[in-house]
């Protein structure tokens, strides 16, 4: 069925999923996205990641016509979101970081008035909002009022209300968050029986575990910018696995604590003064008794020594560093 | 059923659905003007003559047009509520035209607007008040009020997107009713007031607004002291009162809609 969508403008092919070209959005002098290229083919997740003010609500506001850009172009499910925001809006589902559901509507309302204003028949709109709120475990809850859910319960509520007109594209702007492990991988699971059943899909996420679970692609968003784009095993490649995370008692020896792991790492390892600690991605086999052992023939007091995954955090230091790096070269 | 028709009454049924689950919203068009006819026609009217009839034939011209200016407050806190807690976002994704939205809540306010008119006559008969008019002109007064209804609610709606809090509304209507309301013939004989108040109250559009009404039903008016024009033909002037209000109040509330809903 998407064959029938897909259309050929004069700037190039557009598919039936996701594309932006140079996307910028200027809120006065700040400039919260530029630049944003994206490629998101249908039945495919894109992640993406980034701190709080990385850019990654705006960019989500431009896919879903709730704003519109500054420069640059986009299409969603094969229409350009300027100038055919009715048919954009007819493809997509969208839950946003606040949950915009009617807190004086009972659950099972607030889906059926979306499924009517979808263009749902009356019956056609109760059994779909019958049907999600089994899906999302608010069977019991859908005749209760929305303002009476928990902080959780609102947010599947919206992620159904997301869902009632099954759209070929969908837009969730940090689903998980609020949500305890269990709906997490609850939700996890839904998303990828969405997928896999053909709808393309959009998530923000400050989690690097999440993007690399679910995300067949990923964009890094700092200060608006897209820092890196790539598939999660290219960025964790790029980025390092594992990192070892050395404390030490006082800020004077950091330096020395650094020199001393320096050989295990794939990188520069990073100092923090607030924590007082160094950090380093290291290769896959390395040891951390060896780690340890050579610490103390350095003679470094160390407070404590672990080995941890790679976080939102690193991949920042390691892509700031490296882009510092290229930048010192080339000057 | 077109659509665009069937997505306003989706609108409208959402804000009749939320007096469902709190009745207390209903209060201002329901209780409220019962209470003040009461208050007045058997609390303070003992001390208020007016010539030509008895003060709660007089009142109950004077309680519509509060009551019904009232209703501005209705629509500015709901829309209000919608804008902050960004539930419009939600609606904004939908493939629904904009401004069925905006029609939605004033379907179900005007429908509120016509209750606490129908509650306000039923009220009038219990206490005394009657037609001494033909029905003729009884409808043109009932219509009269509906169309300053209409026009009260897109005020109430453009202020609602014009406050950053649904609580700042409540505030700015209390603020300007009330003066407005009292500061005319709504209550007393605008020839009981000093010299320079019977001036403002003589171009009080609430004057005009009762006088038409009063006149219309075949009420007692007030004596006219002042040689105030839209007092003197008061329901020429209240129709284009009204018609100005419109013609001032829906652009603005739809240019301020999309100003509020563009980024």
């Amino acid at each position: 069925m998407y064959e029938k969508m897909v259309r050929h403008t004069t700037n190039g092919s557009v598919h039936a999923g996701v594309r932006a070209e140079g996307l910028g959005k200027q809120f006065g002098e700040l400039w919260a996205v530029r630049e944003l290229d994206l490629d998101v083919h249908p039945g495919t997740i894109l992640g993406l990641l980034g701190h709080n003010g990385a850019g990654k609500t705006t960019a989500i506001r431009m896919l879903t016509t709730l704003s519109g850009p500054t420069t640059g172009r986009a299409s969603v499910a094969g229409h350009d979101v300027v100038a055919q925001p009715s048919e954009v809006r007819r493809a997509i589902g969208v839950a946003a970081q606040q949950a915009t559901v009617d807190g004086l509507l009972e659950g099972r309302l607030n889906l059926e008035l979306i499924g009517r204003l979808h263009g749902l028949s009356k019956r056609d709109a109760r059994r779909r909002a019958a049907e999600l709120l089994e899906q999302f475990g608010l069977a019991d809850a859908g005749d209760r009022l929305v303002k009476n859910y928990s902080g959780g319960m609102r947010r599947r509520l919206d992620l159904a209300a997301s869902l009632v007109a099954s759209p070929a594209v969908l837009f969730l702007d940090e689903p998980t968050t609020g949500l305890d492990p269990l709906a997490r991988d609850a939700l996890w699971q839904t998303l990828r029986d969405l997928v896999r059943d053909g709808t393309t899909l959009i998530l923000t996420t400050q989690y690097l575990e999440e993007a690399d679970r679910l995300a067949d692609d990923i964009v890094v968003l700092d200060h608006g910018r897209t820092v890196a784009q790539g598939t999660p095993a290219a960025l964790k490649a790029r980025i390092g696995g594992d990192r070892v995370e050395v404390t030490v008692p006082l800020p004077d020896e950091l330096p020395a604590a650094a020199s001393a792991v320096e050989r295990f790492g794939s990188a520069e390892p990073a100092h923090d003064v607030e924590r007082l600690t160094v950090t380093v991605p290291v290769e896959p086999g390395t040891r951390l008794v060896d780690v340890v052992r050579a610490l103390d023939e350095a003679g470094v007091d160390v407070t404590d020594v672990h080995r941890r995954e790679a976080t939102l955090d690193d991949v920042f230091i390691s892509l700031t560093t490296t882009r510092e790096h290229r930048e010192r070269r080339a000057a | 059923m077109s659509s665009y028709a069937s997505d306003t009454l989706v609108f409208a049924r959402r804000n009749v659905e939320h007096i469902r689950q709190i009745p207390e919203k209903l209060l201002d068009v329901t209780l409220q003007p019962i209470m003040f006819v009461l208050l007045f026609a058997f609390v303070f009217g003992g001390a208020i003559h007016v010539t030509g009839g008895s003060y709660r034939e007089y009142l109950i011209g004077g309680i519509l047009v509060q009551s019904v200016a009232f209703g501005m407050m209705g629509p500015g806190v709901s829309i209000a509520t919608d804008l902050t807690e960004g539930v419009i976002d939600r609606f904004r994704t939908l493939p629904v035209p904009r401004s069925a939205y905006l029609v939605g809540h004033f379907v179900s306010e005007l429908g509120a607007g016509v209750l606490a008119i129908a509650i306000l006559l039923a009220t009038g008969l219990v206490v005394g008040w009657r037609v001494h008019t033909d029905a003729l002109h009884a409808t043109e007064a009932i219509v009269l009020l509906v169309v300053f209804s209409a026009a009260m609610i897109w005020l109430g709606t453009w202020i609602g997107m014009l406050v950053r809090s649904s609580d700042a509304v409540q505030g700015i209507v209390f603020m300007v009713v009330f003066p407005l309301t009292f500061v005319s013939s709504a209550f007393v004989p605008i020839d009981s007031m000093p010299d320079v108040l019977q001036w403002v109250a003589s171009w009080n559009p609430v004057s005009a607004l009762a006088q038409a009404v009063r006149e219309l039903f075949g009420n007692p008016t007030t004596p006219v002291t002042k040689d105030a024009w839209p007092l003197e033909h008061a329901v020429v002037a209240s129709w284009l009162y009204c018609g100005a209000l419109l013609a001032l109040a829906v652009p603005a509330a739809l240019r301020r809609f999309r100003a509020r809903t563009a980024d």
